[in-house]
């Protein structure tokens, strides 16, 4: 074990964040707790699967297996699909939040939970 | 026989076509159907009047034990034939009673849809196959009921119908599957034919239970019998069909059938004998009170199936003989009764009887019949009505135990205000003076008088001659019983104790139907405060709990604010895991915080202190700013920790996303406080709680592996099989390349959105 319980205590510092500001009724809070809240996601899954030191999984030119342990590859691959779709999710939303404002024409929540608004 | 059921669901599904080319014979041509299934069925009749019983199987979905099997016993047979051959006379009748209705076409689809649904009801040996036919009859039955879509009479009673019976349906289909662990088997036949009782099974009790709550409910016993009279906002020939001479028989011959597995019981003998006898009294009682004549008949219905419960209950060979040919009694008189008193409305527009009389110069043969068909309702000598009453009387004298003193009693009250109903509908109309009328009234045509006239006067045939239908009778009694009763059918039983009660009874009907004015308005005073205890008064309340509990979770869970949401599915899941752990119990957390580099310390805190300044600035240019430090960090964290990949990914998109949120978002207005602080503190509990069960899961989790990880292989296989030495690379577009193609889609989908907002809004500013 190295620094798992730190990265846990961390990981639950984002997602506390993260839920407080997705509370808010300001919608551009909203998005920042989204944002907050893959990178808590991401955080939880790379913790879970064991943290190690100096070692990516990488395979020294001229050989077959890597040198010795590496760290787990798998769950890297899956937070990498995860930061790159949550980036596409955040643009998406980032859009249509300033054209939800153009239209409303206010940045609160509460003036958006009908849908004739 | 599967070609047999499913031809009808081929012509239902065509009727509207023939309809519409043959015109005012429709009903003629479409009762061909039916005709040619009677004689199809008929065709068994000796096979199965020697005790055989035919089964016939198509393969469905054998994995599931699921499969087209039908049997033909005297039972089934007896049920097949009542359905096809009233089939024919309710298609041609409908012919001509709805010929104006512009819907007709529609109602022939419904009424074949029914009938094939009912058939395969009966016949099914597979009792999943079984309960599909039951739950297309409720569905078929609500369609029927609610033809008249335009009333809203007609809306509620199909509804209450359907909530009834298919509420019914749901714990039959549990009470079914229990049935089938407990025998071990899906078919009917070898659940009967099975060597061990099921009386000892752990799950009788709970079994028995859930069947007889989906059976009563179909056929309407108390105290769920409140439904029926209702449904009689259908028209006529789907009152005559469904809801007296077929469906809510579906329940009756369910029990019958599985008497013999399930019978012989006490639970089963006093709860059908009971209920069955309550029923039947009820049903009486009601009907004396009610005064539009199709009422009358629905009540006196409800008294017929539940006396064909009590009489399944008390379970001697007498009893089954009993049932078997009231079953057959009842659905001749009751099928024409109804069908004359279409007529009379038909002919006169009159429905209230206290409005009727004299009638028997302008429609002769409607009177004549309905005589008839009265005569048998009453239990009167020569008719078939009395064979079935006198064995009646006689299965109740010869119940178990106390049941041998209550049953004749309630037997005897309901036959006396039977006799009084069958005078009220069969006399009243057609007797003493002429009354003023809607329309002229008229006699009806031949497509109409026929059926009720083949079914009165077949009630006379067989009440004369017996012996033409022992050999139905005594096969049904056969499958009821579970053995041969061998008992024959007389019309004359000598003088004894069943037959003084039915003099008794008809000189007391009679007494009671000359002052039934009085007596009508007697009972309505006593009957007001039942009025408010009555169980229809429990299903109004059920309906309007259930109207306020979503109205009351709608305004609480669904209420438009998306805070709410959040809120809720944040507690939920803490809830879960919370409880999770308390039921688990104690979760070991060996947590050692003595090998972390002193780095790593700084990194995380400063995260840490970040994203909790991103949640509590009113500046958004700090809110962003801290949000690249918490975005950077986590790089750092990954490149600590082995994963290059992961890092530089990340600093490319903290980077991209610092760019898009300054640009966008300061667009927008500041920050604004909208919230108090009691707000503040009750979403910084939640919050708090939300980050503390991550911990705590993590915590738990840690060091916990329960399969060997399959990376093993990616690691091992990455050169040499996919010739890449960056391995969480190669699992990205070698291993995974699948989830990588849906990964563009998912880019390529968010960028044309981002596209189309902006091209749109540049075109909204144009115009």
């Amino acid at each position: 074990m190295t620094a798992e319980p730190l990265l846990a205590i961390l990981v639950g510092v984002l997602f506390a964040t993260a839920t407080y500001l997705m509370l808010r009724r300001s919608l551009v809070k909203l998005v920042i707790g989204l944002i907050l809240l893959s990178n808590a996601a991401n955080l939880l899954i790379f913790a879970t699967s064991g943290l190690t030191r100096g070692a990516p999984p990488l395979i020294p030119e001229g050989m077959l297996t890597p040198d010795g342990v590496v760290a787990d590859p798998l769950p890297q691959a899956l937070i990498l699909t995860a930061i790159v779709i949550s980036f596409g999710v955040l643009a998406f939303a980032v859009v249509l939040i300033h054209r939800a404002y153009e239209v409303v024409g206010a940045d609160d929540l509460d003036e958006m939970k009908d849908t004739d608004t | 026989m599967l070609y047999a059921i499913l031809s009808i669901f081929l012509v239902a599904a065509v009727a509207p076509v023939v309809h519409r080319l043959t015109g005012r014979a429709s009903g003629w041509v479409l009762a061909l159907l039916p005709a040619a299934l009677f004689v199809y069925f008929a065709s068994f009749l000796p096979a199965v009047a020697g005790g055989e019983s035919v089964r016939l199987a198509w393969q469905w979905m054998p994995g599931l034990d699921v499969q087209f099997s039908f049997l033909i016993d005297g039972l089934s047979l007896m049920f097949a034939l009542l359905i096809a051959g009233i089939g024919v006379f309710v298609v041609s009748y409908a012919g001509r009673y709805l010929e104006a209705h512009r819907d007709l076409g529609r109602f022939y689809v419904l009424i074949l849809s029914f009938m094939g649904s009912m058939l395969g009801l009966v016949l099914a040996d597979n009792i999943i196959l079984m309960f599909i036919f039951w739950e297309l009859t409720s569905i078929t039955s609500y369609l029927l009921i609610g033809f008249n879509h335009e009333q809203l009479k007609a809306r509620k009673a199909a509804l209450q119908g359907l909530i009834v019976t298919v509420g019914g349906g749901l714990a039959l289909l549990a009470g079914l599957v229990l049935l089938g662990v407990a025998s071990g088997s899906w078919e009917l036949s070898e659940i009967l034919a099975g060597e061990d009782s099921l009386h000892e099974h752990a799950l009788y009790l709970p079994l028995v239970i859930l069947i007889l709550l989906g059976t009563f409910t179909k056929s309407a016993q108390f105290p769920f019998h409140f439904w029926l009279p209702n449904a009689m906002a259908a028209p006529t020939p789907v009152s005559a069909y469904l809801h007296s001479a077929t469906m809510v028989k579906a329940g009756v011959y369910l029990m019958a059938r599985l008497n013999p597995e399930l019978g012989g019981t006490e639970l089963w003998t006093w709860t059908l004998g009971l209920f069955g006898a309550v029923t039947m009294f009820t049903g009486a009682w009601m009907a004396i009170q009610s005064t539009e004549i199709k009422k009358l008949l629905a009540y006196s219905t409800v008294m017929a199936l539940g006396t064909l419960t009590m009489l399944i209950g008390i379970g001697t060979p007498y009893a089954a003989m009993a049932g078997a040919t009231f079953l057959l009694a009842h659905s001749l008189y009751k099928g024409a009764l109804f069908m004359l008193a279409g007529s009379i409305d038909h002919g006169t527009g009159e429905k209230e009887v206290p409005n009727m009389g004299g009638l028997r110069h302008a429609m002769p043969l409607t009177a004549a019949f309905s005589v008839i068909a009265a005569l048998s309702l009453a239990g009167l000598p020569p008719l078939f009505g009395f064979v079935g009453k006198e064995l009646m009387l006689e299965a109740a004298l010869g119940a178990p135990d106390a049941l041998a003193v209550v049953l004749p009693l309630l037997a005897l009250a309901s036959a006396i205000l039977v006799v009084a109903v069958a005078a009220i509908v069969g006399l009243r109309p057609f007797f003493g003076a002429r009354r003023e009328y809607k329309r002229t009234p008229h006699e009806s045509p031949g497509a109409m008088l026929a059926g009720p006239a083949v079914l009165s006067v077949l009630g006379l045939v067989l009440g004369l001659f017996p012996a033409l239908a022992q050999p139905l009778v005594a096969a049904t009694a056969m499958s009821i019983h579970g053995a041969d009763t061998g008992m024959e059918l007389k019309l004359w039983h000598g003088i004894n104790l069943p037959l003084g009660m039915s003099l008794l009874s008809l000189a007391a009907g009679l007494v009671i139907y000359r002052f039934w004015d009085s007596v009508r308005a007697g009972i309505g005073r006593i009957m007001v405060p039942v009025g408010r205890i009555a169980p229809e008064r429990g299903y109004e309340r059920f309906m309007d709990g259930l109207v306020w509990f979503s109205a009351f979770q709608t305004r609480v869970l669904q209420n438009g604010y998306l805070r709410t949401y959040v809120m809720v599915t944040m507690l939920t899941t803490v809830a879960l895991v919370v409880g999770t752990f308390a039921v688990l119990g104690g979760f070991e957390v060996s947590v050692r915080f003595d090998d972390i580099l002193i780095h790593e310390w700084v990194i995380v805190a400063l995260v840490a202190l970040a994203a909790m300044f991103v949640a509590t600035t009113n500046s958004r240019l700090a809110a962003v700013a801290s949000l690249g430090i918490v975005g950077f960090g986590m790089a750092l964290i990954y490149v600590f920790f082995s994963a290059p990949d992961l890092g530089i990914t990340q600093v490319l998109v903290e980077t991209l996303t610092v760019i898009l949120l300054v640009l966008v978002l300061f667009r927008l207005p500041g920050f604004l406080k909208f919230s108090n602080p009691l707000t503040r503190v009750r979403d910084v509990i939640a919050s708090l709680a939300v980050g503390v069960t991550m911990t705590a899961v993590l915590m738990a989790t840690l060091g916990v592996q329960y399969f060997p990880a399959i990376s093993e292989y990616h690691i091992a296989e990455s050169e040499p099989s996919a010739y890449g030495r960056n391995i969480v690379n190669v699992i990205l577009v070698d291993f995974r390349a699948l989830d990588t193609l849906g990964e563009l889609f998912v880019l390529a989908l968010a960028a044309v959105g981002v596209y189309a907002m902006i091209k749109f809004r540049a075109e909204d500013r144009k115009s």
